[in-house]
């Protein structure tokens, strides 16, 4: 390469790595606003804003689910191991909502710590598989071992 | 074959909708990518060839 | 090191013969893979335990998505060769290549919007990874309309190239945005250095449709360039002889 080439290209890539950087930096910055939700143990520790419309995310509580017998209503418990919030949303659940889920609820936290949701979305994780592979799995115990795409709420 | 029939094929366990317009529109995006240059290409020719006529003429 | 193959690469002639020899055999290997990916991964990939069929919409959404990425990858390697080693060639590829990427960007988006109607019961979601997605299709819209707005062919190549470099820093933003951040998208199915999270029975039908997407982009790709090296060098000599014969043939 003669040196003509060899400094443009130094140059390019010093421009190259002053933009990734600001870029970094600015990002970290920001680290707070880009998350999409809090998780309860930020909600506990008063990371989240009071007062205003939130979004909390989670696993949904095993045997929390309690549905209201004349209404649409519904609350449940998310967790993410370590805290959990209570939620409780009027309208219609999405398909995948279902104990041992990921959600996130878009809402107001009240006085009692309740979290006030009037949007609730369901969060998958990365693992597909087909439906007889599934229940053999849950037969034999070993579900567990593939949820390990549900770790990023147990931080 | 994963489907029984061809009516369950088309439902997609009702939701026959989101995935049809998926495939619909990505398919029509890709042909549309793979005719626009073929297109160009005939035009571009059919273009040079009326030059060139017209510079034989001379 | 020899560099005499890197020049060669430069020549628009050289690259119309070799385009040439490879784009019938990318055309038909495109259609054929995906072709069989489609029918496989509509009838006979089995379905997910938790999304039901909706699960299908992976085998667009996927391959788009590498495709969105890889383009502009591509853009950003143009740019950089363009600049550096002033190869005419190179910004007749990023040109080329742009609105494809766009194209591939808004199919990933499209499908990803109606998967997540039915999955995560919201159209979108401004979380990292579809926002820095838009983003994606933004940079793409301003390397084409920058493209086609310098009327100077050596400046615009010299502005599209800078753009495509310094956008290349939003690629590893959207592929770690799932990592960093708390996303409603969940993380990557495919990984490097792991073995895929699904059964081969539904990851193979994805690999078809893949490898398929890609020899796709590279047959337009080429039919792109091929046009447009016929349009920049029409003045030599060997682009008169060729438009002749190639106008004989049609006329």
């Amino acid at each position: 390469m003669n040196p003509v080439r060899k400094k443009r290209l130094f140059i390019i890539l010093a421009i190259l790595a002053g933009v990734g950087i600001a870029v970094a930096l600015a990002l970290s910055a920001l680290q707070q606003n880009i998350n999409l939700f809090y998780t309860p143990s930020q909600i506990a520790a008063g990371e989240a804003p009071q007062g205003t419309r939130i979004r909390a995310g989670g696993l949904v509580e095993q045997g929390s689910v309690e549905r209201s017998s004349d209404s649409l209503g519904v609350s449940f418990r998310v967790t993410d191991g370590a805290s959990t919030v209570t939620i409780r949303y009027q309208g219609i659940l999405p398909d995948l909502f279902r104990e041992g889920q990921g959600i996130v609820a878009l809402g107001r936290v009240n006085e009692q710590g309740v979290l006030v949701a009037d949007e609730v979305l369901a969060k998958h994780d990365e693992n597909y598989m087909p439906p007889e592979v599934s229940q053999a799995l849950e037969k034999s115990g070993m579900m567990k071992h593939y949820e390990g795409g549900k770790q990023e709420y147990q931080q | 074959m994963n489907f029984s029939s061809f009516a369950d094929f088309i439902a997609m366990g009702n939701h026959g909708l989101y995935v049809w317009t998926s495939y619909g529109i990505s398919l029509a995006v890709l042909l549309l990518n793979a005719a626009l240059p073929l297109l160009a290409r005939r035009r571009y020719l059919q273009e040079e060839a009326r030059r060139l006529r017209r510079e034989e003429m001379k | 090191m020899n560099w005499t193959w890197f020049h060669k690469l430069g020549s628009p002639k050289w690259f119309y013969e070799i385009s040439g020899r490879w784009l019938p055999w990318l055309a038909w290997a495109a259609l054929l893979l995906i072709a069989v990916g489609t029918v496989w991964g509509l009838a006979f990939a089995p379905q997910d335990y938790q999304q039901g069929n909706s699960f299908r919409i992976i085998y667009i959404h996927v391959p788009a998505a590498f495709l969105a990425q890889s383009i502009y990858v591509m853009l950003a390697v143009a740019g950089l060769v363009g600049l550096v080693w002033k190869m005419k060639l190179a910004d007749v590829a990023l040109q080329q290549a742009a609105p494809i990427g766009a194209w591939m960007t808004f199919i990933a988006l499209l499908t990803g919007a109606v998967w997540g109607k039915p999955t995560w019961g919201a159209w979108w979601v401004w979380d990292a990874r579809l926002t820095s997605m838009l983003i994606l299709l933004f940079l793409y819209f301003g390397v084409i309309a920058l493209g086609q707005a310098i009327s100077n062919r050596d400046s615009a190549a010299k502005a599209c190239a800078v753009l495509s470099i310094v956008g290349v820093v939003n690629i590893p933003i959207i592929k770690y945005s799932v990592e960093w951040w708390n996303t409603l998208h969940q993380p990557a199915t495919f990984k490097v250095t792991e073995k895929p999270a699904m059964p081969v029975e539904m990851w193979l039908p994805l690999l078809v449709m893949v490898i398929g997407f890609y020899c796709f982009f590279a047959a337009v790709l080429l039919m792109r360039m091929r046009l447009e090296v016929l349009r920049r060098e029409a003045r030599s000599s060997w682009v008169k002889s060729e438009i002749r014969t190639l106008v004989g043939k049609d006329a």
